[in-house]
């Protein structure tokens, strides 16, 4: 899979690493600042701190 | 990363010189699945990691940023004039504001000289404690009042307020600050309960039916680390307070002036 995209990708080997440095990037951000967000209530939700009965 | 492997030695028909899987396309169906699940493992590794370090940073200081705004709006509307002294030990207690409202800041020299976090009513999770840092449990006493002023905030993760709750020094001071001034309490001791003893919530705490003499504050977050198994029960008890036209405790100043 990441072979194959390796070598779909166009020219010398350090424009495809800038590009994927680039790639990269972009796909933590759009985890950190959308995907992350919004899955934490599902897998983490936040505890209550308080007592309580 | 998985740039290398592949072809090998398979290469019969001319010698390239990127060989690294040279001509060889078959995508086993293995190694797809095997490249999916080593992504799938980065991702939650990135999510735990975002959760517990990058998002409590991002939190936090945008509950910083809270305080700061709540100090600026005090000070634009301080009166200039500074009131008949009101003096210490009678401290004006203020009204409970609506939920989600925030009406004070906590300082915790302990917990670093620019630490402080807004205060708002209720200990609402999604509204306030996620969003806001501290929140002060309904029907518990004002800061200042004779009773028990009880808060609660994260112990880790979402900006976590009582993080560093366990590091209190008997006798480090913890200062809330309001519109009316600065509330200054001594930190006296902590107690490990399980989740449903409200009882330290009373006015005296754990001593039902007493009427309350003292002004005691008392801060609630969970325990242990990335666990809700417990409370930790942290009380501080009230020592003197500083009315707002007479400027900030000392201990306090820098952080007030610099930081807001």
């Amino acid at each position: 899979m990441y072979g194959a995209l390796w070598r779909v990708l166009p020219g010398p080997w350090w424009v495809r690493a800038i590009i994927l440095l680039i790639a990269v990037a972009a796909i933590l951000a759009v985890c950190v600042f959308w995907i992350f967000p919004w899955i934490q209530p599902y897998v983490s939700p936040p505890p209550p701190e308080t007592v309580s009965n | 990363m998985a740039m290398t492997n592949g072809g090998g030695g398979a290469d019969p028909k001319r010698p390239r010189r990127r060989s690294s899987g040279g001509k060889r396309r078959p995508v086993s169906v293995v190694g797809v699945l095997g490249e999916l699940l080593i992504t799938a493992g980065v991702f939650v590794l990135l999510f735990l990691g975002w959760q517990v370090w990058l998002n409590d940073i991002i939190e936090g200081a945008a509950q910083d940023k809270q305080a700061q705004q709540l100090s600026q709006t005090w000070k634009a509307g301080a009166a200039p004039a500074p009131p008949k002294a009101v003096g210490p030990g009678t401290p004006v207690v203020g009204v409970a504001p609506g939920n989600a409202q925030k009406f004070g800041i906590l300082y915790v020299p302990r917990f670093g000289q620019t630490w402080e976090r807004p205060i708002a009513q209720g200990v609402g999770v999604a509204d306030v404690l996620d969003k806001i840092g501290v929140g002060h449990y309904p029907g518990s006493a004002m800061p200042g009042a004779v009773g028990n002023f009880a808060i609660a905030a994260h112990r880790h993760a979402y900006g976590g307020g009582f993080e560093n709750l366990h590091m209190l020094h008997v006798g480090d001071h913890v200062y809330i600050g309001t519109k009316d001034g600065w509330y200054e309490y001594t930190f006296r001791d902590i107690e490990y309960v399980k989740p449903n003893q409200v009882n330290v919530l009373q006015p005296v705490p754990m001593e039902p039916g007493v009427a309350p003499v003292d002004r005691i504050l008392t801060m609630t977050t969970c325990n242990p680390f990335f666990s809700t198994a417990e409370r930790m029960i942290a009380f501080a008890t009230f020592d003197t307070w500083y009315p707002y036209a007479e400027g900030a405790p000392p201990e306090i100043a820098t952080t007030v002036d610099q930081v807001g």
